[in-house]
């Protein structure tokens, strides 16, 4: 048993290429010249989606392992981008993102999956109740802000209340709606035009849209009470969150009304609508809104507690709220990143949502760099790439049981990183699009600006 | 750019003298046992500079937290505009005209010297986090309006050639710089300065008292301050309330507090005024 030179090199041409790639996509989105911009895009899409479906001698340039990786490395990042915001960005140690994935996950599976079987009713119940209950949580937050001093807990029961009023109101409605559009979808002989694949794409992606917004919520009710508590504590209450909501998995067809999702035995049925295009148009979309946040007033409110909570306190800012923002967005985006995994794999079990896995993001957000969203996209697609991809299989050329030494050898790797470089692998850096944008500096006669004489002695 | 800079409300209020613009009322602090503050008035007239002193432990930072609200006070009103502010969460201070420094600077270490500044502006950044998502042409233009206004701040403290550098590698004396700048930003009627000369040399006292005369005149300001250098409080400040074990143990200009024997017991202990 030994290693193939020739798969050895295939597997690093391939992890270049993806960085590359990684390298581009982000020089591309920042260039200045709008169609150089939205050109090079579709170029870059288009690149992986031919090598996807073109096909050199027996198999696409890229097979279905590779395509794999692909999308769970999209999905991963996305999750991680999450995490960074609350982590890297906002300083709040969580432990809970994978939770989140996995609330996404199961959300937008149960929808699809309801409807490819004649049932607009999950759609109707989850949409319908997304939307009321962010109507409730909206609207509380405007009305409670009125009254100073709220303890955190009075305020978080008036929340719950709000929520669970929406979510019965929304089964009520999505109930009794539901079964009404049961002719449209016809029979599985004579299909209905609800039946069509059309509109199995468009459930699709309301169904991951919903899948965000409920992690969304899912984490202000869990986040509002728990965020006040320091970050160490918040970090370990976040992990029994995890575990919370991996053993609701496990028991979702015994004590929750969820057959369909069939408990430990995991959920098999969910149609396989995640294409590319939906990876890569999800995991953009997560670039671009996370960024703009991050390059604004509000992405600076949001760094400012990570740096000194004291210190912007005093400059205004209301540091609970900045807390809470990014906790929310950060779980929509691992929601988001859920319901697309859900759709890719076309099953789910509770053991890939189980709380040891759940350290991967936390593992890519550190290895890239805390703060980094560069860091982050590179460390999660080389991740894949490297850990599950190369190392998997080479190590398997090696015999059955030698792939589990690729858990000996990535923490070392990790172990050795923190030694090396413990701002991670690329620091503070970021490329092309995630640069901070920089003032234009004033350049000339200062003196003639500031009062002449009034700060001589100083340079 | 005085327009922009200062704030209306200032000018409003300097009309009426005669309203305090801050009015401390028995304030009083305790952590379990220790009365660190124990009934500490101070009332603050509008445009005044105003100092604190006392030695070392004295609860004149206790007094500077509880008025921009870091602590809550165990007793007593904190009249701000005829608006009781005690017990109000430190950013609702804030927006209500309260900029303060801090005795240890705190700036945000990992960002730069502009950012650290457009922080301050958060508040009334003109656009919400939609418009900055979608990138609209509102915040477009409170950005790069937010941004011109930080970079004057900047040139008025001789820091816009420094602006992308990182706070924490700045020198000693631009960390102060900023700071001072940071807490103007915020567009406060009242400015505490907690410390502001602390580690400084004697030139570099002379160009921070020019520096805070500047400001005050230049932005219509209140300004309260905690020191300890005698030579920077005796020039710079009106008026001067002393502390000592967490009361006021005197009040007067500094001539008058130079003469106090309280004051002098105070900072040099019993019987100094004999031998003096």
């Amino acid at each position: 048993m030994e290693l193939d030179p020739l798969s050895l090199l295939i597997s690093i041409v391939k992890i270049a290429a993806v960085m590359a790639w990684v390298y581009g996509l982000l020089r591309v989105m920042g260039h200045a010249s709008k169609w150089v911009k939205i050109g090079g895009i579709i170029a870059l899409f288009a690149v992986v989606q031919l090598a996807i479906s073109i096909n050199v001698g027996d198999s696409p340039i890229l097979n279905n392992f590779d395509t794999g990786l692909l999308f769970q490395a999209c999905t991963i990042t996305m999750v991680s981008l999450g995490l960074n915001l609350i982590y890297g960005f906002n300083g709040q140690f969580s432990l809970g993102q994978w939770g989140f994935y996995g609330i996404g996950a199961y959300a937008a599976a149960d929808i699809t999956y309801r409807w490819t079987n004649g049932d607009a009713a999950g759609l109707l119940v989850a949409g319908i109740g997304v939307i009321l209950i962010g109507v409730v949580i909206l609207g509380l937050n405007r009305f409670l802000s009125r009254y100073r001093g709220l303890p955190v807990l009075s305020a978080f029961t008036l929340y719950l209340i709000g929520v669970i009023i929406a979510g019965v109101a929304a089964y009520y409605i999505g109930a009794t709606l539901g079964p009404m559009l049961a002719p449209l979808f016809g029979t599985s002989d004579v299909p209905g035009i609800l039946r069509s694949d059309l509109a199995l794409q468009v459930v699709f992606v309301l169904a991951v849209f919903i899948a965000g917004a409920f992690a969304a919520e899912v984490a202000f009710l869990f986040g509002l009470p728990v965020l006040t508590l320091g970050s160490d504590y918040f970090g370990i209450a976040s992990l029994g969150f995890v575990i919370v909501v991996n053993t609701l998995m496990v028991n979702s067809d015994t004590i929750l009304p969820f057959p369909e999702m069939k408990g430990g035995r995991g959920m098999v049925g969910i149609p396989q609508v995640t294409t590319w295009f939906y990876a890569f148009f999800f995991l953009l979309l997560v670039i671009v809104v996370m960024r703009n946040i991050i390059h604004s007033s509000t992405g600076r409110a949001i760094l400012s507690v990570r740096e000194d909570e004291t210190a912007s306190k005093a400059m205004g800012i209301n540091i609970a709220n900045y807390k809470l923002l990014s906790f929310v967005t950060g779980s929509l985006f691992a929601g988001l990143g859920g319901g697309v995994y859900a759709h890719y794999i076309g099953f789910l079990s509770p053991g890939t949502f189980d709380f040891l896995i759940g350290f991967n993001p936390l593992i890519i957000v550190v290895f890239g760099g805390l703060g980094s969203m560069t860091g982050t996209l590179v460390a999660g697609f080389f991740w894949m790439f490297f850990l599950e991809g190369m190392l998997r299989v080479l190590l398997g050329q090696l015999g059955t049981e030698a792939p589990t030494w690729r858990f000996v050898l990535y923490p070392i790797t990790l172990l050795l990183m923190m030694l090396v470089r413990p701002k991670g692998l690329l620091g503070s850096v970021e490329w092309g699009f995630l640069k901070r944008p920089v003032a234009p500096r004033r350049g000339g006669n200062d003196s003639a600006r500031g009062p002449a004489g009034v700060v001589p002695a100083l340079k | 750019m005085t327009e922009t800079l200062a704030n209306p409300m200032a000018s409003a209020a300097t009309a009426t003298t005669n309203q305090p613009l801050l009015d401390v009322r028995k304030l009083n602090k305790f952590f379990g046992g220790l009365r660190a503050v124990n009934d500490f008035d101070m009332i603050i007239y509008p445009g005044e500079l105003v100092g604190l002193i006392g030695p070392n432990g004295a609860g004149k930072t206790t007094c500077f937290n509880m008025i921009s609200g870091l602590y809550t006070p165990s007793g007593g009103e904190i009249i701000l505009y005829g608006q009781n502010v005690a017990g109000l969460e430190p950013y609702e201070v804030t927006q209500m005209g309260v900029g303060r420094t801090f005795q240890n600077i705190r700036l945000f270490p990992n960002l730069s010297v502009l950012d650290n500044v457009r922080i301050a502006y958060h508040t009334h950044a003109g656009y919400s986090m939609i418009d900055a998502i979608l990138r609209t042409p509102r915040y477009e233009r409170m950005e790069r309006e937010l941004t011109e206004k930080a970079q004057d701040f900047l040139s008025i403290f001789k820091l816009e050639r420094i602006q992308d550098e990182l706070a924490m590698n700045l020198p000693y004396g631009e960390q102060r710089r900023v700071e001072i700048a940071r807490a103007l930003a915020s567009n406060p009627r009242l400015l505490l300065l907690d410390e502001p000369a602390a580690g400084m040399n004697p030139a570099e006292i002379v160009t921070l008292m020019d520096l805070i005369h500047f400001v005050q005149e230049r932005f219509n300001l209140t300004i309260l301050l905690i020191e300890h250098q005698m030579r920077f409080v005796m020039g710079i400040c009106e008026r001067i309330t002393v502390m000592d074990f967490g009361e006021v143990i005197a009040r007067g200009t500094p001539k008058e507090i130079q003469a106090d024997p309280r004051v002098v017991e105070a900072y040099l202990g019993k019987g100094a005024t004999h031998a003096a």
